[in-house]
């Protein structure tokens, strides 16, 4: 058996697809786990309250995600602002 | 101050609860009051694999809500006189552990003298598990050479890095020490398992010790004794080993090399 895969160029060890496996979703799974950093629920609702003492919104109107695009990253804050808010001012 | 050690892994079954028996028993060895607690509530075993299932009356949960004291929950150990073991609860409520339940308790701990609080973590990233990181000092990652349990660990890794006291209050981080079990030197020698080298280059934390895959681990719970305090036993010396290595001895891996059999082993067989 072994002086056959010997012969024959032998096969990938089932360690090595093990290790190479682990490497390559580690990699994703850290990125995705940084990714998304833990201030980002404390800065919606931080921004929720502040903008809220001029203009009433709902917290759902904004969104908040950071994204990232190689080495940038790119915070993005969308504000929705409901119709009426624009009238009463 | 006394120094908490979680014993930590994300997966279930891969020697959280033989360690923590095992690693506060060397410690206790070696002269240090210790303490081990279970913090995997609803699922109470430590008990059972150090032998004192018979003696739990309070547990943990019953210290936080009041109802006992520490002293009347602590469980001396059979063996060792300076080691005490604090049973979780059988309750089903997962909110029994609070964070200022836990503090309080890791506090108390503190004050009656213990050197060393060795927290069994549940396997998992729920409550209990994130309450027995949440104080840690030390953690112990106990891993086995297996994918699901390398990732598990790095995702704990992650968690201790982002989620503990030390991490939330800009502290010194959290000392991560990668402890391996259920080694095979043989199959890594066939290729057939990830070798400490492989575990090492991906989790990227300083080892602290290997224990070989052996038929002793169950002999030893069956019995309800921790594995270290098994005579002429590899994993037995393998955790003396890591005990010493984690108060500050340097000393050389053992079991971890793969003795090929000779020709007159090999035709006669034996073990």
């Amino acid at each position: 058996m072994s002086f056959l895969s010997f012969l024959l160029g032998s096969k990938k060890s089932s360690a090595k697809v093990a290790k190479d496996r682990l490497q390559l979703i580690l990699i994703n799974e850290r990125g995705e786990n940084r990714g998304s950093p833990d201030f980002l629920p404390q800065l919606q609702k931080e921004l929720v309250e502040v903008i809220s003492k001029y203009v009433h919104i709902d917290p759902k109107d904004i969104q908040v995600n950071l994204e990232r695009q190689d080495s940038l990253e790119v915070l993005e804050v969308k504000i929705e602002m409901p119709p009426q808010a624009a009238g009463t001012r | 101050m006394a120094r908490i050690v979680v014993v930590t892994s994300g997966k279930g079954g891969v020697g959280k609860t033989t360690t923590s028996a095992s690693f506060s028993s060397g410690l206790a060895m070696r002269g240090h009051k210790t303490v081990v607690i279970d913090f995997d509530v609803g699922l109470r075993n430590l008990d059972l694999v150090m032998g004192c299932e018979r003696r739990v009356v309070y547990d943990f949960v019953n210290v936080i809500q009041g109802d006992a004291s520490l002293n009347q929950a602590l469980i001396r150990d059979k063996q060792l006189e300076n080691l005490f073991i604090l049973p979780a609860s059988q309750t089903r409520d997962k909110d029994a552990l609070t964070r200022e339940g836990v503090e309080k308790v890791l506090t108390e701990l503190d004050e009656m003298g213990f050197e060393y609080i060795v927290c069994d973590s549940p396997a998992g990233i729920e409550t209990g598990a994130l309450m027995a990181a949440y104080f840690a000092d030390d953690a112990l990652v106990v891993t086995n050479p297996e994918v699901s349990s390398v990732r598990d660990s790095d995702r704990i890794l992650g968690i201790l890095s982002a989620k503990s006291r030390r991490a939330e209050q800009g502290e010194e981080p959290v000392k991560e020490y990668l402890l391996l079990t259920r080694y095979s030197p043989k199959r890594v020698a066939e290729g057939e398992m990830l070798s400490i080298k492989d575990i090492e280059d991906i989790l990227r934390i300083r080892l602290i010790g290997v224990t070989p895959e052996s038929e002793d681990v169950l002999q030893a719970s069956n019995q309800g004794i921790a594995a270290i305090h098994l005579r002429d036993s590899d994993v037995a010396q393998a955790y003396k080993d890591i005990v010493a290595r984690y108060l500050g001895e340097e000393i050389p891996l053992r079991f971890t090399e793969y003795a090929r059999p000779g020709l007159l082993k090999r035709m006669f067989g034996g073990k």
